[in-house]
């Protein structure tokens, strides 16, 4: 044996066909738990914007004297997209935690031989959730 | 380096086309009669047929054969045949320096776990049947290639000795009065599954976080532990400090519960569930106050 052959990271992203429920659930639950902590900071910095509703600060918007938070409040949820993304948001936070309870479970030792279908349970439970979260999300806000 | 090859294959050739003799007709009607399986049909499909495999080959030390590559071979299909069955025949009829490791063809030894249709498989133990064709036949991913199938095992095998895989006595009597050390029937049916390793390697392959973090003992190695700290015959002491080697920073805690190599171990241990359950003893050991 006069050398050998790394062959590197052979199971990359480009075999994502022949990833396992285990796998999956796991790539989920990290892409799900960081863009939490993304939206947790984005939350705070944009309503930061806004402090000065609590002293009672108003703003004009459209003729009108608003309070400041009630404003950005409003003017936020005007906006389709950002109805949109707060469907996406709970389709992420649902998922994360009932993976989170599954990966509880599986820390406990219980039910691990149904690991796959409690991952196929908590995707379709949130597929459900996010699908009858539309109509309140979504109405009253035009494109 | 060509006689070298030569060897192990001039042992195995005379035994292979007597075993193929001993499965061809009359086995054949006898099994298919009274044969009611879900594949039957696949494999009466398959019957006559000629099965495609793609195999990889890599070897450093002949010129033009040092970039890696995939051969393409078409072997005969006979019922029963395994991933095993046709390297084996791909080597005998087709090109003699075909490389890969195997021995006892039935599941027991652990020297043929190969990368098959992407998923780490023991070749004697699949069925070429079931696979989807091509079927692609890689080595183990994770490992350093020595040649063709042939992976480098050491550092699976470094793993498995840090866990300090034999059983252990604080003090073991004098050799008069050595006895035989019985283990309850439940104490045996807790442990039983995590006996059955062969050291396949496949389940530390297909870990990601093995895969990333040399240092991690994997998966193997942890069950091995898990196979003495559960044995009630080895004393408190000597679980404890199984359970210090296993909660070091590259020990159970770098499960990440993937299960890839529960799926993937052909002996069908439940890993994942014994890693669980050592992180579980780790911290009961560790929380002193109840
Ligand atoms: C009821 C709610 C929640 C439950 C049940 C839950 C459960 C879990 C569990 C069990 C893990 C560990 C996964 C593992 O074993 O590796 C985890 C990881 C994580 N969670 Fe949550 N979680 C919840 C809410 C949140 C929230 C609100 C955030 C963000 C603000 C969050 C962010 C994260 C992050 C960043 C990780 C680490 C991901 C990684 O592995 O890199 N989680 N969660
Ligand atoms: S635990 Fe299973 S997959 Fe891992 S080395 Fe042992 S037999 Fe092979
Ligand atoms: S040849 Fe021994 S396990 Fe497959």
């Amino acid at each position: 044996m006069s050398q050998s052959y790394n062959r590197g990271l052979v199971e990359d992203f480009g075999r994502w066909k022949e990833f396992s429920a285990g796998m999956w659930a796991w790539i989920f639950h990290k892409f799900t738990g960081w863009v939490l902590i993304g939206y947790l900071f984005t939350h705070i910095a944009v309503l930061s914007t806004s402090i000065g509703g609590a002293q009672g600060e108003t703003t004009m918007v459209g003729g009108e004297e608003l309070n400041v938070y009630t404003a950005t409040l409003q003017g936020l949820e005007g906006l389709f997209l950002i109805r949109l993304l707060e469907v996406g948001l709970l389709a992420v936070a649902v998922f994360h935690i009932l993976n989170g309870l599954r990966l509880l479970m599986v820390d406990l030792g219980v039910g691990l031989e149904a690991q796959d279908k409690s991952f196929y349970a908590s995707l379709v439970l949130t597929g459900a959730i996010t699908v009858a979260s539309v109509p309140t999300f979504l109405t009253g806000v035009t494109i | 380096m060509s006689t070298q090859q030569a060897e192990p294959e001039s042992q195995e050739a005379p035994e292979d086309p007597a075993m193929k003799g001993a499965e061809s007709p009359a086995a054949d009607e006898q099994t298919g009669g009274g044969m009611v399986d879900d594949h039957a049909e696949k494999r009466a499909e398959l019957e006559g047929e000629t099965v495609h495999i793609k195999v990889f080959r890599y070897d450093p030390e002949v010129e033009g054969k040092q970039e890696p590559r995939f051969d393409d071979f078409h072997v005969p299909f006979e019922k029963g045949m395994t991933v095993l069955d046709a390297v084996m025949y791909a080597r005998d009829e087709y090109d003699s320096s075909l490389t890969f490791r195997h021995s006892c063809r039935q599941a027991v030894c652990g020297s043929d776990a190969f990368f098959v249709n992407g998923k780490q498989r023991l070749g004697c133990k699949t069925q070429i049947s079931d696979l989807e064709q091509p079927v692609r036949i890689e080595p183990l991913p994770h490992q350093e290639v020595v040649k063709d199938l042939v992976v480098d095992m050491d550092h699976f095998y470094d793993q498995m000795h840090t866990v300090e895989p034999y059983f252990q006595d604080e003090d073991t009597p004098a050799t008069e009065d050595l006895e035989e050390q019985r283990q309850t029937p439940e104490n045996r049916e807790k442990i039983k599954m995590s006996s059955r390793c062969i050291w396949c390697g496949a389940c530390m392959s297909s870990c990601n976080i093995a895969a990333g973090d040399n240092e991690y003992l994997g998966p193997a190695a942890i069950n091995k532990a898990y196979k003495f700290a559960m044995d009630d015959r080895e004393d408190e002491q000597i679980k404890e400090h199984r359970l210090r080697i296993l909660e070091q920073e590259h020990g159970v805690w770098r499960c990440q519960t993937q299960f890839s190599c529960t799926e993937v171990c052909p002996k069908d241990i439940p890993l994942t569930e014994h890693i669980q359950e050592l992180k579980r003893e780790a911290v009961k050991k560790n929380l002193k106050f109840w």
